[in-house]
């Protein structure tokens, strides 16, 4: 199936060179042929991954990251950019996938898209800095980072007299993330929804720069706090696919283990979150209630509530004791009981329903074309998951089902939540956890891959390049919730104002982890 | 039909005394204890293997400051000579500034910032209002307006992109007003600052008066120095 898609590229892109590195395959091709190939990939169920630019003294290229979705396989286009004119042409109208990402590399590399609807302020905002920062660019100074103070003014689409722009945020409600909100309305409802994110923006990826791999593990499991093992993870296994690391056989059913358990307790503050924003102060209550069981659950196993240091560059930074680990998953499945209770008096109450119900609708086809991740896009009909269609760490060896939806409203994303985490117990307990070490002999070296696990929120792919000194060349990590911001407006058009905090808690979407 | 009221009251009270020394690993993933006596090579060897420079060594000293721990765990565990606390009595300023007391003793508003927080300590914040930890029964309540705040609660390293409009949150609080740092990043910029895109922490954009590190702090850590500005007298029972 593969090799057939690899000879038809050809055909689309004679001039294309086959490199494989590091047991992923990499076609070199022409910027010329880039939309045709990414065309043809799209129509063959392929999806983006990541889009990686990577800036060397003399050079500069993109890496078009794709995964198959009917069959295993990964796929890199690698596209060579003139460092003196900085333009490529953009995959937008083709792959809508990649309109944050060529909004990324525009702000951050100042490569031009041309074609691209809409590019400009994103990362660095324009009321703050110049154009053509270039922040990614190598033996950048601090002092050339300067601040340029100019006038930004939201675009706007209404026109009806009396239409207004409200802003929300990027500091309101009570404890929720910074980022701001541009509602635009005619009054009592909300035409469109445009988020202005990135206030968070901490540049990850250039702080992992010159960076030894365990430090930068650092980082990646504080992208998201609440995410540590599903974002670590995946850069784990990034670094240990370019330096050929083999993780032993336990390691990798307890990082699976771990990673589950987070899923499990992501998931009840998903489902709180929910339940606060309808104001049904009983049921958020009992959510927060179970939250922290799970909470001091973790906290007891690992030595930390939300898993940070647990994972190692090879394997686990120490062993868990097999009869605790079961135990402990007999803890988590009678506070599971507890929470599918909580579950079912939810189905039963129509104030609630009223709530979540038909609103914040996205369509398979909107999901689909989207390319959305992780529950928000399993509640909409689109059965992506990359433990299934691309499996990692110990998924191939165990059963489960990945529940999905169709109506693609609050409601459908609720239930897909509660349905996961059973899903996340049956995995926990078929788990088989062999004897052995949790540590990978050290091993150096340089080299370049891609890591990717199936996060809480979704898709987590992330690349590194590892230099022969040891240190990381370049980090580029693209979190779930980048994905699904992305399609925020599809589920933020025409909708009661009231309804505004209810539809964002359904769509379950990290700041921190988007604005990285 | 279901009946949320009954459904509450069946769940029992869930809320714990709060304690105020040592709890288990639990509730607080802990910190490493200050200033420890070793050899030249080992204060050394700590010093390297920390990657926040929360230990420094100094001769045979290695000195640890716990507002720069992200707790990587990397000094911890039985081959290790540092000593790690779970106490809840970790917040610290300058002397009794904090203190606000007389008519905020029962009544307390504390307004939270994310200034580029990670998610952790906002999550345990979240906490602080639920059942177990119940911050309303000591007259402490989270607020949406800054115009009513007593207290700036800032999580995060404070990113350039956050500082403007969390100096204006700041501001637009009524005096008497206290700031309260939680957590490794707003404390001293953690794993992210100072950097490009980051400060070191809350107290370069606004006045602290309370830091409360911990990577993230227990929820029991943030409700103590919270305590603390009222001036509410902490006993020592759990």
């Amino acid at each position: 199936m593969t090799s057939q898609i690899f000879r038809e590229l050809e055909t689309i892109c004679p001039d294309i060179v086959w490199e494989t590195e590091d047991r992923s395959v990499c076609a070199r091709i022409p910027a010329s042929h880039l939309r045709a190939a990414a065309i043809y990939l799209h129509e063959r169920e392929w999806r983006l991954g990541t889009l990686v630019a990577r800036e060397y003294d003399r050079s500069l290229e993109v890496r078009y990251c794709f995964y198959a979705t009917l069959h295993d396989g990964w796929l890199q286009l690698l596209v060579a950019v003139d460092p003196a004119e900085r333009t490529l042409p953009s995959i937008v109208s083709a792959v809508i996938a990649a309109d944050w990402f060529e909004r990324e590399i525009e702000d951050l590399f100042s490569i031009r898209f041309t074609q691209h609807p809409r590019l400009g302020d994103f990362v660095l905002h324009d009321d703050r800095w110049a154009e053509n920062l270039g922040l990614m660019r190598p033996h950048l100074k601090p002092d050339e980072v300067k601040e340029q103070r100019r006038e930004w003014t939201p675009k706007r689409v209404l026109e009806e007299e009396g239409s207004f722009v409200m802003p929300v945020g990027p500091i309101y409600s009570g404890d929720a993330e910074s980022a701001l909100f541009l509602l635009e309305t005619v009054g009592e409802d909300v035409v469109r929804a445009v988020p202005r994110l990135f206030f968070k923006y901490r540049a990850i990826e250039k702080l992992a720069e010159g960076k030894t791999p365990a430090d930068v593990l650092l980082l990646a499991e504080r992208c998201n706090g609440t995410s540590a093992i599903g974002n670590g993870l995946a850069y784990c296994e990034a670094v240990e696919r370019a330096l050929g690391v083999n993780v032993p056989r336990r390691a990798i059913a307890l990082r699976t283990f771990f990673a589950e358990l987070e899923r499990i307790r992501h998931h009840t503050t998903s489902i709180r979150e929910i339940c606060a924003s309808t104001a049904l102060t009983v049921a958020a209550s009992q959510a927060l209630w179970l939250e922290e069981r799970l909470l001091r659950v973790s906290g007891e196993l690992a030595g930390h509530r939300y898993f940070f240091g647990v994972l190692e560059l090879g394997g686990l930074r120490r062993d868990f004791d097999t009869a605790l680990l079961r135990s402990t998953t007999e803890q988590v499945a009678s506070l599971l009981g507890r929470v599918e209770e909580l579950g079912t008096a939810l189905a039963s109450s129509n104030s609630f329903l009223d709530r979540i119900e038909q609103i914040g609708i996205v369509s398979a086809e909107q999901a689909h074309t989207f390319e959305l991740v992780g529950p928000f896009a399993r509640a909409s009909g689109v059965a992506a998951d990359l433990r299934v269609l691309q499996p990692y760490a110990g998924y191939s060896d165990v059963v489960f089902d990945v529940p999905i939806e169709r109506e693609g409203d609050g409601y459908a994303r609720l239930r897909v939540l509660f349905a996961e985490m059973k899903e996340s117990l049956r995995i926990m307990r078929a788990l088989e956890l062999p004897d052995g070490t949790v540590h990978a002999s050290p091993v150096s070296g340089a080299g370049r891959a891609l890591g990717w696990t199936e996060a809480p929120r979704g898709a987590s792919v992330q690349w590194v390049e590892v230099d022969r000194a040891g240190a990381i060349v370049r980090y580029r990590l693209t979190p779930p919730s980048f994905r699904n911001w992305h399609g925020f407006h599809l589920a933020t058009e025409d909708f009661a104002f009231q309804d505004f905090p209810i539809i964002l808690a359904t769509l379950d979407l990290s700041v921190a982890e988007n604005d990285r | 039909m279901n009946n949320w009221f009954l459904r509450g009251v069946a769940a029992g009270v869930k809320t714990e005394f709060a304690p105020a020394g040592d709890v288990s690993e639990s509730l607080s993933a802990g910190l490493p204890a200050t200033t420890l006596q070793v050899s030249d090579d080992a204060a050394a060897a700590l010093a390297r293997l920390c990657p926040t420079r929360a230990i420094v060594a100094a001769g045979p000293v290695a000195e640890v400051d716990p507002d720069r721990c992200v707790l990587c765990m990397r000094c911890r565990g039985d081959a290790s000579p540092v000593q790690w606390r779970h106490d809840v009595q970790v917040a610290h300023g300058e002397g009794s500034r904090a203190r606000l007391g007389g008519r905020f003793a029962r009544s307390l508003h504390v307004r939270i910032v994310d200034a580029g927080d990670c998610g952790s300590c906002l999550n345990e914040l979240a906490q602080l209002a639920g059942p177990s930890y119940n911050l309303h029964r000591f007259g402490i309540f989270i607020t949406p307006t800054p115009r009513q705040a007593d207290v700036l609660l800032v999580v995060g390293p404070v990113t350039r992109q956050m500082r403007e409009p969390l100096i204006a949150a700041y501001e637009a609080m009524p005096e008497p007003k206290r700031v309260v740092a939680v957590g490794a990043c707003a404390a001293s910029g953690g794993i992210f600052g100072p950097s490009l895109m980051c400060g070191a922490g809350a107290a370069e954009a606004v006045p602290v008066d309370l830091v409360v590190p911990g990577c993230p702090p227990s929820p029991y850590a943030v409700l103590a120095a919270l305590r603390e500005v009222c001036g509410q007298k902490q006993g020592r029972a759990t």
